[in-house]
């Protein structure tokens, strides 16, 4: 097989940073090549040096694309050589239409007047194509995430795309959903279309790759081909981190005391649909020591049960009681729930967790101001000490505590986001997906960091989609499907086969 | 991944040298050489009519309040929201002190109170929708705009409203009487300008020391001595210039407290930092267990005070109440802010930053007066050096 695309020696910096270092990537005609690596390694780099986001002049290297090669002033010389980039952010406007959306800045107009209907049949092919049933009329807003990817990639076909590449894609999607989304990419290679596919999620790699290329910081690790002998998931760790990973979640002594946290019979309301039960009478509870797991698919009401326990941050119409030691408290605002006990580090870093332009000593002591503060007026060096101290304990690496939250890496942003929470001293926290979209060193030490947690005697409750991940951390693991706890299992006797099992069984009465 | 991630860049600690650390506190220093480029400008142009003593109380009196509402505004902006109704408020409250006073016998005293008050009130009327009922604030406040420009109206009848008693004109016109009684020289005024600059040096000093104590990144000593000796030279200047006319408006102290209060509240409260951090992220900040709602509130609230404040001012200034009073006054206000280097988007933006916004201002005003050009052109000129001061700050950003 000929190579559709070849990167030579591509070297970008920035001021004060080299990004890429003498990077090589071949891709080869009608393959799906993976490009893993931990966060920073420069694989987005390397996908805006090729989609001509960073202008040919701006690095150094060629790119041969078809035998050619290739100087891409802008992603629309880019894009007419049939190269679409998918980057994690979906760029679809929510408020167009699904056919609007795919036929952005690419109409099928004369003289600027658009043909409505040529539009719509298009849009029904491509939407067959790829495996959606929605009419193209629908807006983008009202659809889930996973079928948004969907029409990311219809908008890639529109465009008559020859190599297609995937930023993350599966990030946010169930299981369902990316096994729909890699296979359409088999389905695309079937047809000759190459794709190259970033991400985090190794297993998905092993199960559809051919190749396998790993950065680490800003540099070709290696190239692994799929096709002779098994490729293991420690094995592409291996090369990513540079170094085996024994285990992929510290060791832990576990100590669990008597139970600190109650939640009895929880229930939220769908904040615009009063009639929409999202939470259904929740029982749960926690021991001292203890990682306690909720698993469950997307839009299981995990998080929404979350954040309307933490100052009722979600719904309407909620009841139910929370006890901490067996006492009733009050969780009713936010304010009130951190001075009670609990904390929630969210799901979402960037909208609900941080302030980014702020730097990490003002995020830290956010949500504890009155730790820092005499009658209201902050010591600034004791704020300054404090934020060290975090910044030291949890590893936070940065040039020093007044460098912009929006500045750093996923994990250390993370790590930012639960010195916040630690330092606001609480006895329960929740954990809304801790690792998601950060890079498997970061997330060894992040476990590790929710070990000491359990190790200091305070209850640690953990939302995560990733199965493994909860197996391997908690002690106990509650199933949620549909709003309703649906299991609690041991970890001893708990396994990946039995959780979707049991999500199954609920779904189908 | 972020390309921008700084994982693995270790910043030696080093001595910053003198370029460095200007050029890294940019945004603080950028404006204040602005403002004085602008000045050096007018004072050469004028032929030195710019910096007599005259002149410069007039130049404190025009802009005290201006300077006093950028104070509001800065929080206002900072909470990521804009008030357009300050202009109105200020001819609002302007006209109920004159009829206060004028028609309907109140003392100053009470006028004062009673005013600001009102101001406090116009504020949580407003900062009521913005807050609890996620109205835009520029909906809310161009609404506010409109009834208490026609309120205005409806309560002078019309017609101007004055003179004012002497005690109430004082706020504007008094001067801090001599107390070493000195003849044609304010010993008074030379006394406070000297007490103020060992009081900046001193706290200076000390925050510095404590600074170096702990470790944390300081301006270079040569720096901080010539930025201190810089300030007291300026502070000092001012004061004797000041001495030779007629010493101290009472404004400026007003002023002068105000600006002082709020740098601190910004800069070291935790309501000052809770509003920066509402501006730059209310969900975060929500979900962190600060009462965002109540805190836009309050913001409004202080807004109006401030904005009665300067109604009152400026009605004692004018010693009359018309039923223009405060008209445009939203826009100076507002530009004075954005030029000290707030963000349209919210939390970012100072109180000093404000401040030399609102002077920057001011000196075009008075040096383009004085150089005769006639309202048109200075309404153009303001208008570019705006678009100017904020393109250069969005350009330095992006660096």
């Amino acid at each position: 097989m000929n190579a559709i695309l070849e990167m030579r020696g591509i070297t970008k910096t920035f001021p004060g940073v080299k990004a890429l270092d003498n990077v090589n990537i071949t891709v080869k005609a009608g393959e799906i090549h993976a490009l893993v690596g931990e966060n920073g390694a420069g694989k987005s780099t390397l996908m805006k040096v090729l989609s001509g986001v960073y202008p040919h002049g701006s690095y150094s290297g060629e790119i041969i694309y078809e035998g050619q090669e290739r100087r891409f002033k802008s992603i629309s010389d880019s894009e007419e050589l049939g190269i679409i980039i998918i980057h994690q952010e979906l760029a679809l406007v929510p408020l167009l239409s699904i056919a609007e959306n795919i036929f952005l800045g690419n109409e099928q107009a004369r003289f600027g007047v658009i043909d409505w209907s040529a539009v719509f049949s298009r849009t029904k092919e491509l939407l067959k194509i790829v495996g959606l049933s929605e009419s193209p009329e629908t807006l983008v807003t009202n659809i889930g995430v996973g079928k948004q990817q969907l029409v990311e990639i219809a908008k890639a076909l529109s465009k008559k795309v020859k190599l297609l590449i995937l930023d993350e894609p599966t990030a946010s999607l169930n299981e369902k959903d990316s096994n729909a989304l890699l296979n359409l990419l088999l389905q695309f290679k079937a047809q000759g279309i190459s794709s190259i596919l970033i991400s985090h999620k190794l297993n998905e790699i092993t199960k559809v790759a051919d190749s396998i290329t790993v950065l680490r910081d800003g540099g070709t690790v290696e190239t692994l081909d799929c096709h002779v002998g098994e490729i293991s998931e420690d094995r592409i760790i291996r090369g990513m981190v540079g170094r085996t990973m024994e285990d992929r979640y510290p060791k832990r002594q576990t100590r669990i005391g008597e139970t600190i946290f109650q939640v009895e019979n929880w229930s939220a309301h769908h904040p615009l649909h009063s009639h929409v039960q999202v939470v259904k009478n929740v029982n749960l509870n926690i021991r001292r020591g203890e990682i306690v797991g909720i698993a469950g698919l997307m839009g299981a009401g995990r998080t929404e049960f979350a954040m309307s326990l933490f100052g009722r941050s979600y719904g309407q119409n909620i009841s139910g009681q929370v006890r901490l030691h067996g006492k009733e408290i009050d969780v009713s605002s936010v304010e009130k729930a951190v001075a009670n006990g609990i904390a929630y580090a969210t799901e979402d870093r960037k909208t609900y967790g941080l302030i980014l332009e702020e730097d990490i000593r003002k995020n830290i002591t956010l949500a504890n101001l009155e730790g820092v503060s005499k009658n209201l007026v902050i010591d600034d060096i004791r704020e300054l000490a404090v934020a060290n101290d975090y910044r030291g304990k949890m590893r936070i690496r940065s040039s020093n505590v007044f460098q912009e939250a929006v500045n750093l890496s996923g994990g250390n942003q993370q790590k930012v986001v639960l010195s916040k929470w630690l330092f606001s001293n609480p006895e329960i926290l929740i954990l809304d997906e801790p690792t998601r979209g950060i890079d498997v060193g970061a997330k060894y030490e992040i476990y590790t960091i929710i070990n000491g947690l359990a190790d200091a005697g305070k209850g640690v409750l953990m939302i995560s989609s990733e199965m493994p991940e909860l197996l391997g951390m908690c002690d106990r693991i509650y199933v949620m499907n549909e709003g309703a706890m649906i299991a609690e299992l041991d970890v001893a006797e708990a396994s990946q086969e039995k959780i979707m099992h049991a999500i199954v069984k609920s779904g189908r009465r | 991944m972020d390309t921008r991630t700084v994982d693995d860049i270790h910043v030696p600690q080093q001595k910053t040298s003198w370029l460095e650390f200007i050029k890294a506190h940019f945004r603080d220093y950028g404006m204040l050489l602005a403002l004085l480029v602008i000045m050096l400008f007018f004072q050469v142009a004028t032929d030195g009519t710019l910096l007599r003593p005259l002149n410069l109380t007039n130049l404190v009196l025009q802009n005290s309040y201006i300077v006093i509402m950028a104070l509001g505004m800065l929080l206002v902006i900072v909470a990521g929201h804009i008030d357009l109704s300050v202009g109105s408020i200020v001819g609002f409250v302007g006209g109920l002190a004159a009829m206060m006073m004028v028609k309907w016998g109140f003392d100053p005293v009470t006028t004062t109170i009673a005013c600001l008050a009102v101001g406090g009130l116009i504020g949580a009327a407003q900062g009521y929708w913005v807050a609890y009922f996620k109205v835009p604030s520029f909906i809310v406040t161009l609404a506010g705009m409109l009834v208490f420009k026609g309120l205005t109206l409806a309560l002078l009848g019309g017609m101007s409203v004055g003179p004012f008693p002497v005690g109430f004109q004082r706020l504007s016109s008094g001067f801090i009487p001599d107390i070493f009684g000195g003849q044609g020289f304010n010993y008074t005024a030379l006394f406070i300008g000297i007490a103020s600059v060992i009081a900046i040096v001193y706290f200076s000093v000390r925050s510095r020391a404590n600074q170096l104590k702990h470790d944390v990144e300081t301006a270079p000593f040569g720096l901080f001595w010539a930025k201190n000796v810089l300030l007291a030279l300026l502070v000092i200047t001012f004061c004797y210039l000041m001495a030779t006319y007629r010493g101290l408006p009472n404004v400026l102290v007003i002023m002068a407290v105000l600006i002082i209060l709020y740098a601190f509240a910004t800069n070291r409260t935790t309501i000052g930092r809770r509003i920066y951090a509402l501006g730059g992220n209310e969900k975060a900040a929500k979900l962190s267990g600060i009462k965002t709602e109540r805190l836009t509130f309050l913001t409004f609230v202080n807004m109006g005070v401030l904005a009665g404040l300067a109604g009152l001012i400026f009605a004692a200034r004018l010693n009359t109440a018309t039923p223009k009073a405060g008209l445009g006054f939203e826009l100076d206000v507002i530009a004075a802010v954005f030029i000290g280097g707030a963000s349209a988007t919210g939390g970012v933006g100072k109180v000093t930053g404000a401040v030399i916004g609102a002077f920057v201002m001011g000196v075009m005003n008075n040096g383009m007066s004085i150089l005769g050009i006639g309202i048109d052109y200075q309404q153009v000129i303001k208008g570019l050096v705006l678009l100017a001061a904020v393109s250069l700050d969005v350009y330095n950003r992006k660096k």
